[in-house]
């Protein structure tokens, strides 16, 4: 073979790797958090619609919930709107929402505007929270059971699927 | 109003690249001389809209624009100008528009210093980068838009990624990006040159000062992020063999092949195909460096916004680009032969081997970094490849290739007759090994290995590259800058190997726990614990501790390493304090709170650490040097006349 055609030859092989890589990089997803398993972290933090009446994270005790972590800077949390509207909806499961270093009047612009599917806004304004929970960007959302077990934890977006196969599904058949 | 115009201008200049390649490519290949006047507008043009967008991205972050999604991620209310600026390439989006702002500065750059070459080579190489920047923006639009608004605006932004909140981090990635995109012009050259089917000395002639400033600006760039690491992120190393660190590493090693690849071509109309090869893969890894940091192929600290969807257009653009260039590759280089022969212990000799040791350094790193993917592409499970690895396979082609280069900077073009010069070869080695052993047992007290060995060659090839010069100054010869540029950047490479092999070597470190008051002896200096205090930053907090430092009871330097919480991302930096003197560096970071006004510090004492980078700036500074020799410029004077007569001509 002409010996100029070598670095093309190992240059495709090169192409297949990384095509290879690409696709595992899909499916392969993201290290899942050592806190599932484990005890959600309780805290009491000031609810954004009602600043005196703080929410006690205590007080979802035996019932399934799930504890999604958003902001108006963040650019999916807009995206997954629609779908935390529609889980609302549906009524199967009730959803806290961790307002996550953010300033509370545009928060309250944001619920007005777009819709509020949430049963409570605990406001995390200095990130402490978030930091326990092992937050490193917005959306995440985790399946919290009745005991207060961390069951399942979503990085990025909700879609409707998503809802109903990874959070609706195990808490309905554990 | 200013996003919108701004994503309008990377819609113009997309289509302007457009036409740039199409004429640029087309016109000569068509015989259509009359579309080669539309290269040079076209580019201008699409340099021009590139600036606008670019414009208009800074002025969003200059005026707290949280309405653009990219603004409100990387930056904040409290953010000081100065790195306002810098977060327009803090993220992903902002740093392709970077990108695709220097390629634009290259390529105009380049238009101006080929107008005098002949005019189809021109457009061809303008139709090439012409066709880079169309990928560039076209992945950009279509992936990583950085003027996207967030309806209702954020009230505040998320602020920038901490760890870039650093002058020299902040000048880091343009400076590596400025070298990385310029080997797209060694690309361009090599790919005109085979389209026309033509490569002769003249050709590397104009290659050549291009690829000394892109690797001068990569050495830079790299030298930077390296000082960055060591003195930000306090983790006490200056190298890490990080995936992203060995992307950018790669296309240097490759790059430095190139340059001496190319003086062989430019004096002795040697290596033509091989030299082509070497331009195609340094862009090529330049590439491929975009690409693993954005696939998130590879895990890496470096690797921000990682999105598949990005590396299948990388790898789609990857494939198209280099898997052109290298099919046109196998289909003309077979016609490049060389007449012209050399003996064997020739400069060509030498500069071959030097391109074999250069190229298997970059093979070994290249197949650690990506020994990974492969293997688990392969299902053989994950593997991780660290400095053990990478450390002695590196040393093993470095070592011979500085003696190389100690005795071959005596050696002459076409003749073998080395052994006439053996005088100089053999005294400067026996003075640096004596100096070595000097220093090593009498300095240092022993503890020897390869340590002797590696500090005796980068002496000897300082030695050895001074030679040249001072006897031509002795005999009252010209010195011209490419001698001189030569000079400086292979002493500069000498003293790199010494203060590399005294730091790794002769390093002192300890990590001790320390109440107040307590003190801890390393590296024959006394270092004091005097607490902590409080820090306020404008968008941190934090505290910062005092540690005393004294040599042989007389105080010398008062440390203040820093841990500072920034408000807005909650993330806890560590600022390692860092005292240089003329031989060494101290260097405490501040550790944990163990409770009761205990503290964990580590304290490093670090021999020539500085030469390392002062080395590195050597090294570009010499490749500038050369690449503004007068020859070039007279090549370029002189280039109008029809080239490609006599030898190497294929067409």
């Amino acid at each position: 073979m002409n010996r100029y055609l070598w670095p093309l030859v190992a240059f495709a092989l090169l192409a297949i790797v990384l095509g290879v890589g690409i696709k595992n990089s899909k499916t392969k997803g993201v290290v899942a958090s050592p806190l599932i398993g484990k005890a959600a972290p309780d805290f009491v933090l000031p609810d954004l619609r009602d600043p005196d009446r703080p929410f006690d994270s205590r007080s979802m005790r035996g019932r399934w919930y799930v504890l999604n972590v958003w902001g108006t800077w963040c650019v999916e949390c807009r995206a997954e709107h629609a779908a935390l509207m529609a889980a609302k909806a549906s009524g199967k499961l009730p959803i806290v929402g961790l307002n996550w270093k953010d300033d509370s009047a545009g928060a309250l612009g944001w619920l007005a505007q777009l819709g509020d599917p949430y049963v409570a806004v605990p406001v995390d304004a200095d990130g402490r929270v978030a930091i326990d929970y092992g937050v490193y960007g917005a959306p995440e959302s985790f399946l919290i059971d009745p005991r207060g077990i961390i069951v399942h934890k979503q990085i990025g977006a909700l879609t409707d699927a998503i809802w109903e196969s990874d959070f609706v599904a195990r808490a309905v058949t554990p | 109003m200013l996003p919108e115009l701004g994503h309008f201008a990377l819609i113009l200049a997309l289509l302007l690249a457009a036409l740039q390649a199409f004429f640029g490519l087309a016109g000569p290949a068509l015989g259509r001389d009359r579309w080669l006047a539309a290269v040079v507008p076209a580019t201008a043009g699409q340099a021009v809209m590139v600036a606008a967008a670019f414009g208009c991205l800074i002025a969003s972050f200059v005026r707290f624009d949280f309405s653009v999604v990219y603004v409100a991620q990387n930056s904040n209310s409290a953010l000081p100008l100065v790195y306002r600026i810098a977060a327009v390439w803090g993220a992903h989006e902002g740093s392709l528009l970077l990108w695709i702002v220097l390629l634009a500065c290259w390529t105009i750059a380049v238009a101006f210093g080929i107008s005098r070459l002949p005019p189809r080579f021109a457009a061809r190489v303008l139709g090439v980068l012409g066709l880079v920047s169309f990928g560039f923006l076209l992945f950009t639009l279509a992936t990583s838009n950085p003027f996207l608004r967030l309806d209702p605006a954020a009230a505040d932004g998320r602020d920038l990624n901490p760890l870039l909140q650093d002058p020299a981090l902040a000048m880091h990635p343009p400076l590596l990006y400025t070298g990385y995109v310029g080997f797209a012009v060694a690309f361009a050259f090599a790919v005109a040159a085979m389209l026309e089917g033509r490569l002769d000395q003249t050709w590397a002639r104009w290659t050549r000062p291009w690829t000394l400033a892109a690797w001068a600006f990569l050495t830079v760039g790299i030298a930077l992020g390296s000082w960055w690491a060591y003195y930000e992120l306090g983790w006490g190393g200056y190298w890490f063999w990080d995936p992203v660190e060995n992307a950018s590493f790669m296309p240097w090693l490759v790059g430095t092949a190139l340059v001496h690849s190319l003086a062989v071509t430019d004096k002795r109309g040697l290596f033509k195909s091989w030299t082509l090869l070497l331009a195609i893969i340094a862009f090529s890894l330049s590439l491929l460096g975009t690409f693993l940091v954005r696939s998130g192929v590879l895990v890496s600290v470096h690797s921000f916004a990682a999105d598949p969807a990005r590396g299948v257009f990388i790898l789609a653009f990857l494939v198209i680009m280099i898997g052109g260039a290298l099919s046109l590759y196998a289909w003309r280089a077979p016609l490049l032969r060389s007449a012209a022969g050399f003996e064997f212990a020739s400069r060509e000799s030498f500069l071959l081997f030097n391109n074999i040791l250069l190229v298997i350094a970059a093979a070994t790193v290249f197949g650690g970094t990506l020994a990974p993917l492969i293997s688990d592409t392969l299902g053989l499970g994950t593997l991780s490849v660290g400095p053990q690895y990478f450390n002695p396979t590196f040393l093993l082609p470095m070592l011979p290739l500085i003696a190389l280069a100690a005795i071959g900077v005596h050696s002459n073009w076409k003749r073998g007759r080395i052994r006439e010069r053996s005088r100089p070869v053999i005294v400067t080695g026996l003075i640096s090994l004596a100096v070595s052993l000097a220093v090593v047992f009498g300095y240092y007290a022993g503890r020897p290995g390869l340590a002797p060995v590696s500090i005796a060659l980068g002496i000897w090839l300082v030695l050895s590259s001074l030679v040249d010069p001072i006897d031509r100054l002795r005999r009252r010869l010209s010195l011209p800058r490419a001698v001189l540029g030569m000079t400086l950047a292979h002493v500069a490479v000498g003293v790199f190997v010494v203060s590399v092999t005294a730091v790794e070597s002769y390093t002192v470190e300890r990590d001790v726990a320390l109440a107040r008051g307590e003190t801890v002896q390393v590296g024959g200096f006394d270092f004091r614990f005097d607490g902590v205090d409080a820090l306020h930053g404008p968008n941190y907090d934090g505290v910062h501790g005092v540690v005393q430092v004294a040599r042989n009871g007389r105080s010398i330097a008062t440390l203040q390493p820093e841990k500072r919480r920034y408000f807005v991302q909650q993330s806890v930096m560590t600022e390692a304090a860092i005292r240089s003197q003329a031989g060494r560096d101290l260097f405490v970071a501040l550790g944990e709170d163990l409770g009761a006004g205990r503290w964990s510090l580590r304290i490093q004492v670090r021999p020539l650490i500085n030469y390392i980078w002062l080395a590195a700036l050597l090294m570009a500074l010499g490749g500038l040097l050369a690449a503004s020799d007068r020859r070039y410029r007279t090549a370029r004077a002189t280039a109008a006349e029809p080239i490609g007569a006599g030898q190497g001509s294929i067409a």
